[in-house]
């Protein structure tokens, strides 16, 4: 047997005996309950989901590529490609969602130094801290890099002071990775840098959003006065606006494979909604003109779902591409919410109460909350301009 | 399935491309169209072409051929769409060498396929009988007269038809004028004296031709498939064209797209090249946008025409349709953002707009195959 057949028998038998019958459910469900996202605070409605990310955690498998010293399960592509299959097999759930995998740890494995590494990506990998992000400003949207939240040099520790925004889950996360002005007097894209906190420190707060669409995950997060260890500067002093335009593609390409997987593995799709709602003629939806937009809208779909993979094929290069992704993902996701609510009529805006179903009420947030997703992570105008600078090589105004 | 090309398939579009940059620019087409050329196509280049294999492609090796696949030749065509290059390879290297080679006999692929491959002869497919593609029309008649048919009808449209020397023509054998079933293939010398050829004046300056059959007759082993075959095996041709064209169309809008994104940056006004304002920026991400899931739609077709993909209808109507919408928004804005000389017949960005524009009707225009793409998906 060659390595990797041994490696698929050892995946088979060890997710076999540690992978909890419960955690064999397939893809999450709608339900956030479910979800694992880790930290200090976390409360595992099933014990089975904190024995499995425990357990996942232990070999390192939450990031399977990263090396062993650093907590990781240091398997190569190979051995991640046959760890996935032999997961989606048994129909096993994802232990762990987490920032600190997607945006913060692949920002550490290049820019941070040898402590950070070994102090951070561990309890990132175990699930034991969990991150979120301080990026945007109120006065700092798509003009991130004028963010003035200030970290003086105080000698032996940073004093930070300022407010970030659209902080997700910043009311539940244990650390917060932050983009600080250390270089008042730079201009403004060199006087940023990239500083770890951790939220327990006196002088941090936050403070939940309410969003068109009803609760949301977003936080204010306010620092007063906050003392930051020196040693938590990742990157240069004033280099981390590198670092930054490095996890936002991270967080695009995250957004936008989330949008449409989240869109095409959903059984709220728009051609039963509209068969449901208006009716069918033959197996066809009986409004013509409603059917002519489904039609486009859902060959597009396939056409962007063949981009995806596509990308994929030709081995994921380009950070523009995350951009288009992103553009594209997140327009499409809007204008599929619009056609479910058209579909639905009046059953597609319900709010609350008990004369509407869960689906339905659901679905109205569902439509409101993707208003966000154009918006978040860099505008589409933002990626537009992206595309039209670093792949078109259009001149700037 | 793979969505990249490989190694060969990779060599043979830079042949193409680098051969449509030296010998058919723009200005080849502009050259037969202002000196009226009855062809509209050029015979040394097309010997050329034949001569690099290209007519063979999807002929089997035993007639002449190199069986290379629809990937290879569509992507042929794709260079080609880029500087709209004119030649029989799709009315006679895929059309004609499709349908023979599914369909035809031992005697017929004898006789037919390997002076496809060789250049001798060419041919063209003549199916519209109205102003919309519509396979399943078919008013022309073909009634048994002994070992003889005869074929009584017109068809327009025929893409090559003024040059082709062998008409493979959709007759109805049976059935009602509107029937999927009762549809037979014919082979017909174009020298045939019942049949009366006009040639079509068309907005891209190609070969195009209207078709009338006056009591033509044609001997029963002229039957090009089986009788009464019906538009399903006769869709299988035409699946193989739609993905076909729709890679030469993509490779138009590509085109296109670069000699307007060059524009951008070159044209001055206010001071500053127009392409540094954000107005003309979006509207050009966004047309990459489009043409990148246009390239997808058009690869996975030919992939899955290589892999006899049984989802092989939708990938094509997918790939023809969006080729078609993509065509609109890029021959549009191109025209739109070259300002005035955009809309002057000296500048060649118009030569894309109106190529575009016929070849999305041809073998069914967007609607078309957005309607076929959702009865095939159940919409």
């Amino acid at each position: 047997m060659s390595d990797l057949e041994n490696f698929r028998v050892e995946v088979k038998d060890w997710l076999d005996k540690n992978c909890p019958s419960t955690m064999r459910t397939g893809a999450p469900t709608d339900t956030p309950i479910d979800e694992v996202w880790g930290g200090r605070k976390a409360v595992y409605k099933n014990p089975d989901s904190k024995l499995w990310l425990d357990r996942m955690g232990e070999k390192g498998w939450t990031m399977p590529t990263v090396p062993r010293e650093y907590g990781g399960g240091g398997l190569n592509k190979e051995e991640v490609k046959i760890l996935n299959e032999e997961m989606f097999a048994i129909g096993a759930r994802a232990p762990l969602l987490s920032f600190g995998i997607w945006m913060l740890a692949p920002v550490l494995l290049e820019y941070g130094n040898e402590a950070q590494k070994k102090e951070h990506l561990p309890k990132i990998i175990r699930g034991e801290i969990r991150w979120c992000q301080g990026y945007s400003e109120p006065g700092s949207g798509s003009d991130l890099a004028s963010l003035a939240t200030k970290a003086e040099d105080m000698g032996d520790h940073f004093l930070v002071n300022g407010q970030k925004v659209w902080t997700s889950y910043a009311d539940k996360a244990d650390w917060i990775f932050a983009l600080v002005r250390t270089g008042p007097k730079e201009p403004k894209h060199s006087g940023i840098s990239f500083l770890l906190i951790d939220m327990e420190n006196p002088g941090v707060s936050t403070k939940p959003i309410t969003l068109i669409s009803g609760k949301s995950p977003f936080c204010e997060t306010f620092f007063d006065n906050v003392e930051v260890p020196k040693e938590n500067l990742v990157g240069e002093l004033n280099a981390g606006w590198t670092i930054a335009k490095k996890l936002l593609q991270h967080e695009r390409k995250f957004i936008s494979n989330f949008g449409l997987a989240a869109g095409m593995g959903s059984k709220k799709d728009v051609v039963s909604l509209a068969k449901k709602h208006f009716g069918e003629d033959e197996g066809k939806i009986s409004n013509p003109i409603f059917r002519s937009k489904v039609i486009d809208h859902k060959m597009k779909e396939h056409a962007f779902g063949l981009t995806l993979q596509r990308a994929a094929d030709e081995g994921g290069k380009a950070s523009a591409v995350a951009s288009m992704f992103k553009y594209y993902g997140t327009e499409h996701n809007k204008r599929r919410h619009e056609l479910m609510v058209a579909a639905s009529g009046v059953n597609g805006l319900a709010w609350d109460g008990n004369e509407f179903d869960d689906s339905e009420k659901n679905l109205t947030r569902a439509w409101l909350r993707t208003k966000g997703n154009s918006i978040e992570g860099g505008t589409s105008e933002v990626q537009l301009n992206v595309i039209s600078k670093r792949v078109l090589e259009l001149p700037s105004g | 399935m793979k969505l990249i090309l490989n190694e060969e398939q990779n060599y043979l579009k830079e042949t193409a491309l680098g051969f449509v940059s030296e010998k058919t620019p723009v200005s080849h087409l502009r050259h037969l169209r202002d000196s009226d050329d009855q062809l509209c196509w050029d015979k040394d280049i097309w010997s050329e072409m034949v001569k690099l294999g290209w007519s063979g492609i999807l002929i089997p090796e035993e007639y002449g051929g190199s069986n290379f696949g629809l990937t290879g030749m569509s992507v042929i065509l794709q260079e080609c769409g880029k500087t709209l290059t004119p030649s029989p390879l799709f009315a006679s290297g895929v059309l004609g060498a499709t349908a023979l080679t599914k369909f035809g006999s031992e005697e017929q692929k004898q006789k037919y396929l390997s002076k496809i491959a060789s250049g001798e002869l060419t041919t063209a497919l003549a199916i519209d009988e109205n102003s919309h593609h519509n396979p399943n029309i078919c008013e022309l008649k073909a009634i048994k007269d002994g070992s003889q048919y005869v074929l009584s009808g017109k068809k327009i449209f025929v893409v090559d038809g003024a040059s082709a020397d062998i008409i493979i023509v959709v007759a109805r054998t049976s059935g009602e004028d509107d029937d999927v079933s009762g549809l037979s293939l014919f082979l017909v010398g174009s020298d045939n004296p019942n049949l009366k050829k006009v040639k079509l004046d068309m907005a891209d300056s190609r070969n195009y031709a209207n078709i009338t059959f006056d009591n033509v007759s044609v001997d029963e082993n002229m039957i090009l498939g089986d009788i009464d075959m019906g538009l399903e095996p006769i869709n299988e041709i035409l699946d193989v064209a739609r993905i076909a064209l729709s890679a030469e169309m993509l490779g138009s809008c590509e085109k296109a797209f670069e000699i307007t994104i060059e524009y951008l940056k070159e044209r001055k006004q206010f001071g500053v090249p127009i392409g540094s304002f954000q107005a003309l920026q979006h509207r050009a991400a966004e047309m990459f946008c489009e043409i990148e899931l246009t390239k997808s739609a058009v690869m996975a077709a030919m992939q899955g025409a290589e892999e006899n993909s049984n989802d092989l209808q939708r990938l094509s109507s997918l790939a023809k349709s969006i080729v078609g919408e993509t065509s609109h928004l890029v021959s549009n804005e191109a025209v739109q953002m070259h300002g005035g000389i955009g809309v002057t017949d000296e500048y060649d960005i118009g030569f894309y707009l109106k190529r575009v524009r016929v070849a999305e009707t041809i073998l069914g225009n967007s609607t078309f195959h957005q309607e076929r793409y959702a009865n095939l998906t159940g919409f």
